[in-house]
């Protein structure tokens, strides 16, 4: 009940925002469609007119079609960038399979004496196609493109992912804050959204015959006027882009508090947090949101922007374990102490980075760091499990999880079992709570923010600074649950602001601040114009 | 009037067509006949050119078809096939005005014409068919609605394939029955494909016997019988020759050698002498009498002779012996 309650109050606080979504979203999905369907029904047609060209087609377009979306929005990212023209490409693409196989079945399955007939009556080729058989396979043709729809309203969803808007923002928001009821106010009005195209196709099949003209030329003319409007604007819009990532734009230590802390505002794109570092690179964006140790800092050769009013919170890697634990094997203590500060933020891009670019695996790469470090590893053996060691399901805190079960194994006779890839903060903390999971690699300000959840004024109190902050969560974790940060890594994996080292050289743009007087000269400048 | 001459048909170096010729006169009803794969179709076909031939020539009233331009040469001739063909989505009316329509009558004038035509195929009253779709009509009825749009535009010229071939039994001796008096036929020039014998000889003026691309034999279906040209013309007749020859032995052909009872009774019935016997016996057959007589009478109405069945048999018989010597 309670549930249902407060999906209700969301659905009540974010109308404005779900009523532009879902526009964004039918917007992307008829505009796909429509296109598809100027392209695939002639297309569908040609072939039942030059059959060998029928299965070279169909095999091409089927191919697109297996293609996985994600992958698909990959591959249209270097050539198209982000924003709304991939999106409708990409839809387009996968509705295009269903349009023309459709259309060139239903065209086919026309009895052929009725084609026989009409020829013998003495039709031209385009008075059989115009009046016996289009009409004649009206329904299958409809079939093709109500599943079309369907297919459409659904990866409509993901190119929220590359910065079209849509539905899926919202399910993308709320999958990264683990908010049920944002990921409901996504995904309900995007199920009602399938069903209500597919009802209106279905009542349109049944007039198409008497409307078929004015609609044709309505689709045509919705094509070449209203897409351009929608389209261009992408193209022009402002020259400095940012790129964010759903959770960047909703949290309060995300862009609503930078915004407020350094006073100024960006054009901002909502992106995948895989895509963010590519559209980057690509010139697609000008400045993302990183986090400070990612290995891609490296290798695509980005700069991070010195956060000159200490707005980022720090994010401390620290091992957080259950007080339980640590009292039945209190040896940890002491084999963490030896760890204490030993990895530095470079050090952790650089393991990141082997990871990520030179595809090594976790566990030799923390395994080559501590034998480098000159610690003793031996062959991990034997089976059993005394502790288990947990790990969120990204890079650096896979190598992390290895990287304490080689110290575990190394200077205790325990033996240390992994379960990595727990999707997101909350999951990982509840595992450890619940004590299916003894320890994992925690950060300070996730801690402070997302675990403690505190408010603003007691934010403001411990202004950012790394001891005050690592003090209060151990205090208060200690006491409210009974969990323990022990000793910090070293690194700090915090929120960066970060752009391509060439142009931050080129634009003399070191810190947020120089940025943000870019970014006000260059509004100045074209307000001016 | 209708000329082929050394019409040829490849498909993929085969020949389908293989060099034939003949004419067809004006309001004459020509039968292509064969087995199946014998070629007619494709004979029938070339005619409305929805196949190419690969050398020779038609002409219709004199013009080169070939000089013309197909889709207007197809609305000239009216076309039924044994699927019919009609287009499901269209009502009975729609059907049947697609050619004038094509011909861009005015829409009082196909009115009026789909009704005509919806009466002389015998789908009265007319009100009750023009709305419905095919799916709502029998075999038979389609096939009537068929031939009405085959004759929508007065086409003086008529191409059959087959046209009762998906028809059951009696409903295609019925039709046949009907299509040979229906009123529309008259003055046709008509050419129709079948593999049926008895169809054949009902319907055709004269037959052309067709087997593996080639003309056997052109004739009336009284000459192929009786002067087979070649053995196969007289072997394709084998099985069915007795009904065969009843059939196109008409009485006038036996008055010679009939005998008069010399009754001069009203009440008797009559038969005109272009009747075929078997169709004398099959109309008698319900009178068991063996003595049972009727009266031959001429074009005129006018009495030539009184005769029971058993005495016209007699006859046949004799005039068959002559005959096939």
């Amino acid at each position: 009940m309670n549930q249902v309650n407060t999906f209700f109050d969301f659905i009540l606080s974010h109308q404005n925002e779900i009523l532009e979504q879902t526009l964004e979203h039918i917007s992307l999905t008829v505009i796909a469609l429509t296109i598809s369907v100027l392209i695939g029904l002639p297309l569908g047609i040609l072939l039942t007119r030059r059959k060998r060209l029928a299965s070279p087609v169909l095999g091409v377009v089927g191919i697109i079609q297996t293609i996985p979306s994600v992958a698909l929005l990959g591959f249209l990212l270097p050539l198209m960038g982000i924003g709304v023209v991939p999106a409708i490409v990409a839809l387009f693409l996968y509705a295009l399979l269903p349009i023309i196989r459709n259309t060139f079945t239903g065209i086919e399955e026309v009895d052929p004496s009725v084609k026989e007939a009409a020829q013998g009556m003495g039709m031209t080729n385009t008075q059989i196609l115009g009046k016996i058989e289009l009409p004649l396979a009206v329904p299958v043709i409809f079939a093709g493109i109500r599943t079309a729809t369907v297919i459409n309203v659904g990866i409509a969803t993901l190119c929220a992912l590359i910065a079209s808007g849509g539905l899926g923002e919202f399910i993308f928001r709320g999958i990264a804050l683990n908010n049920m009821n944002m990921i409901l106010a996504g995904a309900i009005p995007a199920a009602v959204l399938a069903l209500l195209l597919d009802s209106v196709l279905s009542i349109l099949q049944k007039f198409i015959r008497k409307i078929i003209k004015p609609f044709l030329i309505l689709s045509v003319i919705f094509v070449f006027i209203i897409v351009p409007l929608l389209v261009l604007p992408s193209f022009i819009g402002s020259s400095f882009r940012a790129g964010f990532t759903a959770e960047f734009m909703e949290r309060a230590d995300g862009y609503p508090g930078l915004k407020r802390t350094y006073q100024f505002e960006m054009d901002t794109m909502e992106l995948d947090p895989g895509l963010m570092y590519r559209a980057l690179k690509n010139g697609r964006v000008d400045v993302i949101c990183g986090f400070s140790t990612d290995g891609r800092i490296k290798a695509y050769d980005f700069k991070i922007l010195e956060d000159d009013k200490n707005y980022f919170p720090p994010y401390q890697a620290v091992p957080l374990i259950r007080g339980e634990t640590l009292r039945k094997y209190p040896i940890l203590r002491d084999i963490f102490a030896k760890f204490k500060g030993k990895i530095t933020d470079e050090q952790m891009a650089e393991l990141n980075y082997r990871v990520d670019r030179i595809k090594e695996s976790p566990s030799k790469v923390a395994r080559d760091f501590l034998e480098q470090m000159g610690f003793q590893i031996p062959k991990r053996s034997g089976k059993g499990a005394d502790i288990i060691i947990g790990a969120k399901n990204f890079t650096e805190q896979f190598i992390l999880a290895h990287l304490f079960a080689y110290l575990i194994e190394s200077y205790s006779s325990l033996k240390a079992d992994l379960k990595t890839g727990l999707a997101g903060t909350k999951i990982c903390f509840d595992a450890l709570k619940s004590g299916q999971i003894d320890l994992y690699p925690e950060y300070t300000g996730t801690g402070l923010l997302a675990i403690l959840d505190v408010d603003e004024h007691t934010r403001k109190s411990l202004m950012n600074d790394e001891q005050k902050i690592f003090d209060f969560v151990r205090e208060e974790s200690k006491k409210k649950y009974d969990l323990e940060w022990i000793h910090p890594l070293g690194f700090s994996n915090s929120y960066a602001l970060m752009m391509r080292k060439k142009q931050a050289e080129k634009l003399n743009i070191k810190t947020i601040t120089d940025l943000k007087s870019y970014i006000e000269n260059q509004k100045a400048a074209e307000d001016r114009n | 009037m209708i000329e082929v001459s050394n019409l040829t048909k490849e498909f993929n170096g085969i020949k389908a067509v293989d060099n034939i010729s003949f004419s067809v006169k004006k309001g004459e009803t020509f039968v292509l006949l064969g087995t199946s794969g014998c070629g007619k179709t494709t004979t029938l076909k070339m005619i409305n050119r929805l196949v190419e031939p690969t050398s020779g020539e038609m002409r219709i009233e004199g013009r080169k078809t070939l000089e013309e331009e197909p889709t207007k040469l197809r609305k000239q001739i009216g076309y039924v096939i044994q699927n019919i063909g009609l287009f499901p989505h269209y009502t009975v009316e729609q059907n049947i005005a697609v050619v004038p329509q094509l011909l861009k009558w005015d829409r009082n004038r196909i009115r009026n014409r789909t009704n005509e035509l919806l009466e002389l195929v015998g789908l009265v009253p007319p009100e009750d068919f023009l709305k419905r779709h095919p799916e709502e009509l029998s075999g038979g009825q389609q096939q009537r609605v068929g031939l009405a749009r085959a004759f929508a535009a007065d086409p003086s010229i008529i191409l059959l394939d087959e046209p009762f071939g998906a028809l059951d039994p009696i409903t295609r001796r019925q039709i046949q029955k009907e299509f040979k008096k229906l009123e529309m036929m008259l003055a046709k020039t008509i050419i129709l494909v079948t593999h049926d014998i008895f169809e054949a000889f009902d319907l055709a003026d004269r037959i052309c016997l067709m087997d593996e691309g080639r003309v056997k034999q052109i004739g009336t279906p009284k000459k192929l019988l009786f002067s087979p040209k070649k053995k196969f013309v007289k072997d394709f007749f084998r099985s069915n020759r007795f009904l065969l020859e009843l059939k196109v032995i008409p009485l006038k052909d036996l008055l010679p050698v009939i005998s008069d009872t010399g009754i001069r009774d009203e009440t008797l019935p009559k038969f005109e002498e272009s009747t075929s016997l078997l169709d004398v016996l099959e109309t008698m057959e319900s009178s068991k009498d063996p003595k049972s007589a009727f009266r031959i009478m001429d074009s005129a109405e006018k009495i030539k002779k009184v005769t029971t069945h058993k005495d016209a048999l007699e006859a046949f018989l004799k005039i068959r012996l002559k005959m096939t010597a």
